[in-house]
Order: C-alpha cells, then sequence, then structure tokens
C-alpha cells in the first residue's frame, strides 16, 4: 500500500510539473485529489486495512495529497504569471505613436509683461487700479495739465467721440482719477496697465496698444528717487545688467520730465538693428509730478511731490519675446499666440 | 529743426564736429535725428576741362582730359554741358558719394575713365534744391575756381548738419540764436550780437501806412516799409544755409524772409508795398470768406481764423500762408514787411486745417515779442544789404504785448529736494550764468530774471529742471523713496479667470476694440446706441464694440484664412454701449471655439454646443456659483446665433453671458461663442468654500432610461426626479440619449444614472427601491416618461 502511495506520488509530481496551463494543472489535480481520483481511491480501500494500519496509511495519504496540493499551488503561480505576461506582452504598443494632444492654452504676451510689472511693483507696494478707456476730455488732458489747444495735444492725436469723451491717449489719465478718488488727500502708490489709443497707425505704431502709468505722491520724493525706483524696474523685467539713461525732456504734466533710455538688451549696447545702432532703446517717458497737476487734482504742491512714469507694453513684450513686427501682437494668429504657452524663465 | 553749424557759428565761437554736438544737446534734452555733413562724399577735386571730345562709339558720351593740378586725368563724361575749359567738380578714382557709390577706375566703351565729374545731385542733395541748370546736368563752377581746391568749400557748402526733434514746450529752440544759447549754455561760451545796423531814409512809414487790430489773437503787429528793392539770386550763404535748414531758396527777397525766421525764429510776411495800399486790418475771418492763397488755391475761411486784410478784403492767412493778391514778384518795387506775434492755438487749428509751414509751426509754439522787434529789423539790414532796399524811417506798431521779463525765485533746498542730491549752491548758479539768466540771491532764495525768450520757464520747478539739465542728470544717483511698508493690491480675480481658461485650453488674444459700425450692435439683445467715432481712420474700425463676439470672429476668420482651422480663443476686455445718455464701458470674458479641440489617433474631439457649455460650467463652478446657475433659452436670443444650439447663462436667476453656436449666416463653419459680462456676473452672490462632510455610508446606484417626448429637455425631467426622490438622491447623470431604432417617431430614450445615499446609516435595498418605484410612477404621472425596459 505505501508502495503504491509512493508511485502515485511520483506520478502525480511529475504531472504537475509538466503541466503546461492552468487546465492541464486543474486536470492534474482532479485526476489526483478529486473525487475519483487516485488518492481519494486510496483512501476509500482503507476499509480493508487493520485497525494498527489505518491511521498510519491515513496520514500518509494525507501527507501526499498536502504535498501535492503545495505542488499545486506553485506551478499555478508560475502558469499564471507566465500567462500574465503573455497577455501583457500581447497588449504592447508602439509607445513611438503620436499622442492625444490634449490642447494647451496660451497667455498673450501682452498681458504677460503686465503680470510681471504688476508682480514687481505689488511687491514694493504699490496697488494696481484700472480706469476708463472711454475717457473724459477732462481726466485725459485737463487734468494733466494740458488744456485745450495745447501743442502737445498734437503728439497724441484722439479718438473723440464726442467733444468731451475720448478713447484714452494715455494710462496717465488714471493719474488724474486715482488723486481726485483719494478723498483724504494722503500719499498714493500706483500702477495702471491698460490699453490706449492714438489715430496712429503704420508698421510701428498699432492704433490701440498698452501702456502702464506709475504714479506715486508723497512727502519728499525727489528724482533719485524715480531713477532708483527705474532701475529696479527696469533690471527685473529686461535684465540685471541694464544701464539706465535719462534725458531731460518735455511732457505737461510733469516738471522736470526725463526720458528714459536703457543699453540695448540685444547688443549690450555695441550697437545692432534693434537699438538703432545707438546702443540704446527709449522706453520710458517719466518726471516729477507738475504742481498743477497736483493743485489741480486737490494736492498741496508745497506740502507733496511725486513722480510719474509711463511706459508702452507692446515694446516691451517685443523686446521680451524678441517679436519682430508688432503687428503681430493685433493679429493674434494661432501659429503666434501658441508660442506662448508655457512659464516665463524665472 | 535743422540745425546748419555754419548759421550757428555766426553767434557762438565753438568747435565741435556735428555728432559731438548734437551728442552734447541731447544730454540736455534735445534729442537728434541725424547728424551729418550737408555733402557727404570724399575726394572731391576742382577740375579743369582741358579737353572735350565726342567718344567714337557713342552719341552722347564725351572723353574729356581734366587738370586738377597735379595730373591730367582721361575722365568719360556723359553730361551734355560738358565743354573745353569749364570747371567742374571731379569725384577722384576711390571717392565714395552718397548712396554707397564707389568711384572706381574704369574703361566705359574701350575709353578709360579714372573719376566722375559730378552733378550737384550726384552729391546727394534733394531735387527741390536743384537749379535749372543743376537739374540738366553736371554743375558748373566759375571760372575763377581754384583747379586741385575742395570744391565743397568753394560753394560753400561745407556744411554740418543736425535734425534735432525738439520738445513742444522749446519753441525759443526754433531758431539759430536760441540753439546758440543753448550751445552757450552747454559750452559755457557767450552768445554775439546781432547785426540790425543799416541805414533809413527821410520817408517815414507811419505817413502812408496804417496797422489796425480788431482781434485779441493778435497782440502785437510791427510794419515796416524797404523802397526800391533788386529782385534778384540770393548770394550763395544764404542759399546754403537755406538748404541745410530745408528751404528751398527762391530769390533774395523770399529768401531773407525765411533766412530771418530761420535766425531769429520770428516769421515775417513780405506785402508788394504797391499792391496792397496803404493799410493792414487785422481781423476774425467772416463764415465762408474766401482767399487766394500764394499757392494759387481758393480757400474757404471760418470765424476760427485770423486774417489779414487791407480793410476791404483778405489778402493773407494769418501765421499760416500769404494771399496771392499781394505777393512779392518778380517785379515787385516796394515791401511792405510784417512781424506779428498771433495766438498759437488759432494758428495751429487753421493750419491743421488748410497747411503745416515753418511759420505756422513757430507761432503755434509762442513766440518772444522781443524778438518779433528784432526780426523786423533784422530783415531791414540784409535786405539794404543784399536786395539794395531804401529803408523807410520809423515802424508802425500795434503792441499789446508783455515784454517783461518774468522774475522766479527759488530757494537752494527747494532744488536739492526735488533733485534728491545737492548740488553745490556756486554750481546752481553757474548753470543760471551759463544759460545767460539773470539772477540775484538773497539768502538762500535765488531771484532768476528768465529773458523772454525762454517762454516755457514760469515756475521754480522749470528752474530746478533747467539744473538738473545742465548741472548733469546723469549725476544724480537713483535710490529708492524711503516709504512706508504696506503690500499692494491687485485684481487676482481677472487673473484667475485668464488662467482658468488657459488651463482649459484656450489661447488668449488680444483684439482691437474698434470694430466696423455693421457689426457693433450685433451678438446682443441688450437695448443701447453703438458709440462711433467723430473721426475714425477707416470705416473698418469706426465703432466701439459692445460685444467682444465681433472682435473674436475678426480673429477666427483671419486665422481661417490661413488655414489656422483649429481655433479656441478667449480675451477679457471692454465693451462699450450708451445707455439713457450714460456710457457704460463693462468688462467681458468672450471665448470662441471652432474645429478641433484635441486630437489623437482615433481620439479626435470636435468642438460642440456641449464642449463650450462644459467651458462655460467649468469657470462658473470655479468661481463658486455651482448650483447657482442654469442655461435658458426660453427668451428671446441674438439673431446671429444658431436659435436651437444656444443658451443664455442664468446666475441668480439674472442672465449675465450666453454661450452657443453661431447663425450659419454668422459663420460658415461651427462656431461655438461663450460672452459674460464679467461685472454682471461678479457681483452675484457666490458660495464660500467650505468642507461638507461627506457620507462614510455606502452609496446605492440605480440606472433608469424613460421614453419621453423628443422635444422635452433634460433639465425638466431631472428637476422631476430630482423632487420625487426627496435628499437621499444625491447625484443624477444622464449618460445616453438615444433615437431610433426600437423608439417611436417624435420620441427619445434618455437614460439617468442616479446616486442614493445617507451621511446616517447604510440605505436598504428596500428603501432605495420604494425612492426609485416612485420616481418612475412620478416620472409616468406628471411628464408622462414611460420606463424603457
Amino acid at each position: 500500500m505505501k508502495e503504491q502511495i509512493a508511485k502515485i506520488k511520483e506520478s502525480a509530481i511529475c504531472e504537475i510539473e509538466n503541466a503546461k496551463t492552468l487546465q492541464e494543472l486543474n486536470d492534474v489535480r482532479v485526476k489526483y485529489s478529486g473525487k475519483k481520483g487516485e488518492l481519494t481511491a486510496v483512501l476509500k480501500g482503507m476499509k480493508d486495512l487493520t485497525a494498527e494500519e489505518r491511521p498510519v496509511i491515513g496520514a500518509l495519504v494525507n501527507e501526499v495529497r498536502d504535498a501535492l496540493e503545495n505542488k499545486i499551488k506553485e506551478c499555478e503561480e508560475v502558469l499564471k504569471e507566465q500567462a500574465l505576461n503573455e497577455k501583457l506582452e500581447k497588449e504592447k504598443i508602439d509607445i513611438t505613436l503620436p499622442s492625444v494632444k490634449i490642447k494647451r492654452g496660451s497667455k498673450h504676451p501682452i498681458n504677460r509683461v503686465i503680470e510681471e510689472i504688476e508682480d514687481i511693483f505689488v511687491s514694493m507696494g504699490y496697488d494696481v487700479v484700472d480706469g476708463p478707456e472711454l475717457e473724459t476730455d477732462e481726466y485725459c488732458f485737463e487734468r494733466l495739465n494740458l488744456p485745450k489747444g495745447h501743442p502737445a495735444r498734437d503728439m497724441q492725436d484722439s479718438f473723440y467721440v464726442d467733444p468731451e469723451h475720448l478713447l484714452r491717449t494715455q494710462t496717465s489719465a488714471v493719474q488724474a482719477r486715482v488723486m481726485m478718488a483719494n478723498e483724504e488727500k494722503s500719499p498714493i502708490r500706483v500702477i495702471c496697465p491698460g490699453k490706449t489709443y492714438r489715430r496712429d497707425d503704420d508698421a510701428t505704431h498699432s492704433h490701440q496698444f498698452g501702456q502702464v502709468e506709475g504714479l506715486v505722491i508723497d512727502k519728499n520724493i525727489s528724482l533719485a528717487d524715480l531713477k532708483g525706483t527705474l532701475e529696479v524696474f527696469v533690471r527685473k523685467m529686461l535684465g540685471e545688467n541694464s544701464k539706465l539713461r535719462f534725458r531731460p525732456s518735455y511732457f505737461p504734466f510733469t516738471e522736470p520730465s526725463y526720458e528714459v533710455n536703457v543699453s540695448c538688451f540685444k547688443c549690450g549696447g555695441k550697437g545692432c538693428n534693434i537699438c538703432k545702432q545707438t546702443g540704446w532703446i527709449e522706453i520710458l517717458g517719466s518726471g516729477m509730478v507738475h504742481p498743477n497737476v497736483l493743485k489741480m487734482n486737490g494736492y498741496d504742491p508745497d506740502k507733496y511731490t511725486g513722480f510719474a512714469f509711463g511706459t508702452g507694453l507692446d515694446r516691451l513684450a517685443m523686446f521680451k519675446y524678441g517679436i519682430t513686427d508688432i503687428r503681430y501682437l493685433y493679429t493674434n494668429d494661432v501659429r503666434f499666440l501658441n508660442q506662448f504657452d508655457r512659464k516665463d524663465v524665472d | 529743426m535743422k540745425l546748419s553749424k555754419n548759421f550757428v557759428k555766426d553767434y557762438i565761437d565753438i568747435d565741435v564736429d556735428i555728432k559731438t554736438l548734437a551728442e552734447d544737446m541731447t544730454r540736455v534734452g534735445n534729442e537728434y535725428d541725424s547728424a551729418e555733413k550737408l555733402i557727404n562724399a570724399t575726394k572731391l577735386i576742382i577740375g579743369e576741362v582741358l579737353e572735350c571730345e565726342d567718344h567714337p562709339d557713342s552719341d552722347h558720351l564725351h572723353v574729356c582730359k581734366v587738370d586738377i593740378g597735379s595730373e591730367v586725368l582721361d575722365i568719360v563724361c556723359g553730361a551734355p554741358n560738358v565743354r573745353k575749359g569749364l570747371k567742374v567738380i571731379l569725384a577722384q578714382v576711390g571717392a565714395e558719394l552718397p548712396g554707397d557709390f564707389k568711384i572706381k577706375k574704369g574703361s566705359i566703351r574701350g575709353k578709360e575713365s579714372n573719376g566722375m565729374i559730378c552733378s550737384i545731385a550726384e552729391l546727394g542733395l534733394e531735387s527741390k534744391f536743384l537749379t535749372e541748370a543743376d537739374k540738366e546736368g553736371i554743375h558748373e563752377l566759375p571760372a575763377d575756381a581754384p583747379v586741385g581746391g575742395d570744391p565743397i568749400a568753394f560753394i560753400g557748402m561745407d556744411d554740418e548738419i543736425a535734425d534735432f526733434e525738439l520738445t513742444a514746450n522749446r519753441g525759443d529752440l526754433l531758431s539759430i540764436l536760441g540753439m546758440a544759447y543753448e550751445l552757450g549754455a552747454i559750452y559755457d561760451k557767450p552768445v554775439k550780437e546781432i547785426d540790425l545796423k543799416h541805414n533809413e531814409i527821410e520817408e517815414d512809414v507811419n505817413d502812408s501806412f496804417k496797422v489796425e487790430v480788431e482781434t485779441e489773437n493778435c497782440n502785437l503787429f510791427l510794419a515796416k516799409k524797404a523802397l526800391n528793392v533788386t529782385i534778384k539770386e540770393s548770394p550763395a550763404f544764404i542759399k546754403n544755409r537755406l538748404i541745410a535748414s530745408g528751404i528751398r531758396p527762391i530769390n533774395n527777397v523770399v529768401d531773407i524772409s525765411n533766412y530771418v525766421m530761420l535766425e531769429v525764429g520770428q516769421p515775417l510776411h513780405f506785402y508788394d508795398a504797391d499792391r496792397l495800399g496803404d493799410k493792414i486790418l487785422v481781423r476774425m475771418a467772416k463764415k465762408d470768406e474766401k482767399l487766394t492763397t500764394l499757392d494759387n488755391i481758393e480757400r474757404t475761411l471760418d470765424e476760427e481764423d485770423i486774417v489779414i486784410t487791407n480793410g476791404i478784403e483778405a489778402i493773407g492767412l494769418a501765421g499760416v500762408m500769404g494771399g496771392l493778391s499781394t505777393e512779392v514778384e518778380e517785379d515787385t518795387k516796394n515791401i511792405i514787411i510784417e512781424a506779428a506775434v498771433f495766438d498759437g492755438v488759432k494758428i495751429r487749428c487753421t493750419s491743421k486745417r488748410i497747411v503745416r509751414s515753418e511759420a505756422s509751426n513757430r507761432f503755434e509754439k509762442g513766440l518772444d515779442p522781443n524778438r518779433t522787434y528784432m526780426a523786423i529789423e533784422r530783415a531791414c539790414t540784409l535786405l539794404e544789404k543784399y536786395a539794395d532796399a531804401k529803408i523807410a524811417k520809423g515802424i508802425v506798431v500795434y503792441d499789446n504785448a508783455d515784454k517783461e521779463a518774468k522774475k522766479v525765485d527759488v530757494a537752494f533746498e527747494d532744488i536739492n529736494n526735488l533733485l534728491g542730491i545737492v548740488v553745490p549752491d556756486d554750481e546752481t548758479l553757474n548753470v543760471f550764468r551759463k544759460l545767460g539768466f539773470e539772477y540775484k540771491v538773497n539768502g538762500r532764495t535765488i531771484t532768476v530774471t528768465v529773458p523772454t525768450r525762454r517762454m516755457d520757464i514760469s515756475i521754480k520747478e522749470d528752474l530746478i529742471e533747467e539744473v538738473g539739465r545742465i548741472y548733469g542728470v546723469d549725476n544724480i544717483e537713483g535710490k529708492l523713496p524711503v516709504l512706508s511698508t504696506r503690500t499692494g493690491k491687485y485684481d487676482k480675480t481677472t487673473r484667475e479667470i485668464r488662467n482658468k481658461m488657459i488651463g482649459l485650453g484656450l489661447n488668449e488674444t488680444m483684439s482691437y476694440i474698434l470694430v466696423n459700425d455693421k457689426d457693433a450692435d450685433k451678438f446682443t439683445t441688450d437695448s443701447f446706441e453703438t458709440i462711433k467715432l467723430l473721426d475714425p481712420l477707416t470705416e473698418e474700425r469706426n465703432t466701439l464694440r459692445y460685444s467682444m463676439i465681433p472682435s473674436l470672429l475678426k480673429i477666427y476668420e483671419y486665422n481661417l484664412d490661413r488655414t489656422n482651422r483649429d481655433v479656441s480663443i478667449f480675451e477679457i476686455g471692454k465693451g462699450f454701449g450708451k445707455v439713457k445718455d450714460e456710457y457704460i464701458e463693462e468688462q467681458k470674458l468672450c471665448a470662441l471655439m471652432s474645429g478641433k479641440y484635441y486630437e489623437g489617433i482615433g481620439n479626435t474631439k470636435n468642438v460642440d454646443f456641449y464642449m463650450i457649455k462644459g467651458v462655460a460650467e467649468e469657470l462658473l463652478d470655479f468661481l463658486g456659483y455651482s448650483g447657482r446657475y442654469s442655461f435658458v433659452n426660453d427668451k428671446q436670443l441674438p439673431k446671429e446665433f444658431h436659435p436651437g444650439q444656444t443658451a443664455l447663462i442664468s446666475v441668480n436667476n439674472d442672465i449675465v453671458g450666453i454661450i452657443g453656436k453661431l447663425h450659419p449666416n454668422t459663420a460658415k463653419e461651427d462656431v461655438f461663442v461663450m460672452e459674460i459680462n464679467l461685472e454682471k456676473l461678479l457681483s452675484k452672490k457666490v458660495g464660500k468654500m467650505k468642507y461638507k462632510e461627506f457620507s462614510k455610508f455606502p452609496s446605492i446606484k440605480k440606472d433608469v432610461a424613460f421614453i419621453v417626448d423628443k422635444n422635452l429637455e433634460s433639465a425638466i425631467i431631472e428637476k422631476q426626479i430630482k423632487k420625487s426622490a426627496g435628499n437621499l438622491l444625491t447625484n443624477i447623470e444622464v449618460f445616453d440619449v438615444y433615437t431610433g431604432e426600437h423608439v417611436e417617431e417624435g420620441k427619445k430614450s434618455i437614460a439617468y444614472s442616479l446616486t442614493f445615499s445617507d451621511s446616517k446609516k447604510t440605505l436598504t435595498d428596500d428603501e432605495v427601491t420604494a425612492i426609485f418605484n416612485k420616481v418612475i410612477a412620478d416620472a409616468d404621472k406628471t411628464l408622462g416618461a414611460i420606463l424603457r425596459n
């Protein structure tokens, strides 16, 4: 009997090891341990054994059955893994095929520049303010020391919609708004980015363009403060190595007034096509707030002084991203827009 | 303003090259555009044509031998006027002429040519400055021209020109004298006095001539008389200086009036005295009064124009252009010289309408009345010298002008405080001295007497600017202002909306707000008037947009023309309109989507209504409006939209925007848009972001499909289901809509997935089944919805 059991074990193990599939493995299990299996048959034949032999053989059969079960489990795992691997192998795809093109949006370069400028000035305690684009003559000109008939109005040929209302020619209009809105006549620190409009449209001018205006009013504000502030701004914006050059100029709402040039970011001042061989690029208008402007808008020029500056956003965006034609900013070709689809390099 | 270096050297001793001069001027605020020689050519020499034969192989070329002193050169020349004995300007081999034209040794049809005989045009002079003879051929030098000498110096064109773009406040620099003062301040040099000396005859102009002024727009009018003038060509120096300044020489008399204007800054006008009569009356023009100006054009005037009359009719448009009837002509003998000051604003308006000129430009910027007196005397000096004029004694004067020099006080501390540096006291005073300003110091206050030429200086800040300018703004060290520490504020919401839209895959655009008036009132059912420009640049952009859709549609069409068919764009901008006589200006968000939204092999998604609806929902949910908005189409829709694929966005029961497909009459392709009035939307109450406990107990999902009328909207069914189910129904989603086989004509099958859960306990199947059955029964009763098996 013992011999028979040993034989069964031997042949069962052999068959288990030879099983190629889970099905074959299961067949082996049925063949030996199933209800009609060989081992089961041995158990069934135990009734013919002596009382002494029965427990010994019973234990032996159980032992063999456990061993077979373990062996089956072991092989089963191997086969399962094989089957899975085969399945995965079949599922293999060509990873070089194109992806699903998930639409990626983009931020317009002018708004990129606006956000960057806002971040610089907000960190220095400036508020960002907004004003109407359809402005009154009063705020756009008169309250900025530009009475009707003033020759400097010619520099800003305007789109009027009636004799008293026009599309603002400059974000400076917001200066007067902020001063007038400040009822306590307390210190002011603001910037105002936005759209501006002039009757001018050619290869280098767009009738609609972006500007940002800055205004600081407080006690003891000086030209040196203006210079220092613009140095911080320009270096953050166009690179730490930028050099600034102030040139006396004329704006009716500031006195003294300065035009600010920045060393050419492309050639560093040697002269190139961007700076028209001068090494310098004109980017800002600035100056000390004219006492008439302070007075007209309710500030006492004997107590307060201030500075103001303004710059063109279109040009800044063009410089920053190397855009060659101002018209690209406004035609919005998606092949242009798609290029502004990622974070700026810090 | 073109500055001739030769001209200004009459008044100041300077010895710098023009580039340096221009840079130095720029540093003090007078920016230059260009700085170069009047004649930009090298290796020019005076030659004499010794021999001139016809070229054997040409019908127009000549073969010449030209003596240049050191040698005799063979030259082939094509000019018709080249001839033996002529003195010419010769460009030698190696010469560089304007236009990057290099002279090389060469051979023309077999004849050697070692240089080129030049015309004036070849030396770079604009054709308007050429004499008739010079237009025809090479320049003919006079017989006394020294062979081997410098021809440019010989003809007096060895000048250098700097062209300045002056600021609007510096009218004083529109004169050589003004430039001399500015250069004097830069180089610390005195300005020489102008020569006003001339003889005057016994006859007094006041005996035969009167001036009357009837308008406050002329506060100074002077007249003098020059008799027996000889009209002829001007001397070379006058012609050359006019050319250098960009003015075409005409004859000595006309040239002198221009010359004095350039020199002193005061425009003059010369009348033919015999045609003028005995009187000038200055008044405002009458409406529709006619005047034929010098250029032989009949002008129609209006009441805002200042006009010069002879007491009867208009004979000149003050400050802008003279009249034809009293023009100085070849046969003019006697001249009345006008030097006057007219109101700058009036001149500006008139000249803008008629023609801008050197004269009107100067009137606009303002004139120094003391210069008016100077100019009329200077004109007499030159007329006597170069037109053989006899000057009548006396001057006819109408003078209401303020000729007093202003006195302005400024303290040393004012200067230092505003500039933010300490300028040594003596440096400050030095600036005023260099500028030619007289001053008195009293304690810490300086009283500066500002010469009348500097009309731009009237308050202490103007003087501070002068100190900053001349002392040097580069000497001011920048610093950061000492200000209270605070954090700045900015509009975070707009930025977040922008970033959200970008995150949804849309490209941000920057469009024009000006559109065609035909489009300006479209895409909305709001009532408003469009706002039109009074003076548009083009008809395409003559009106302010109300809706932003026309702007974005233009961008879409632009892209479509360039076969960019997949366009998903958005913009945050303003819309404008007039409501009840008030201008309104509102912040809007507009999106336009067309073509593919995403694409991949077997995975392409085209934009459709539900896509733009998804964008709208994403944004509204993001802004905190979940549960507060709905899409409705039971109101009137703009006719530019597809009537069956458009919905208004309602937030808290108020319409804030629209989504939908554009009508095929508006856009040929499938174009979907969204427009939201951000000001309206953002004024609505939002739900605060706050954590809400979610159920810890399992939820049960049940699906149901109904057969309903085809036009029954899902929102109505959903509403009914929610009502029947009560608050144990926590979510409801449509997962299938079907029409076709097995569904009766005019009906549709719509399937919902319902989620039930209770935050307090585990729901039993029985509880859910009871609710579910109620939902089905109610749907049948209220909507006629039949359960689909």
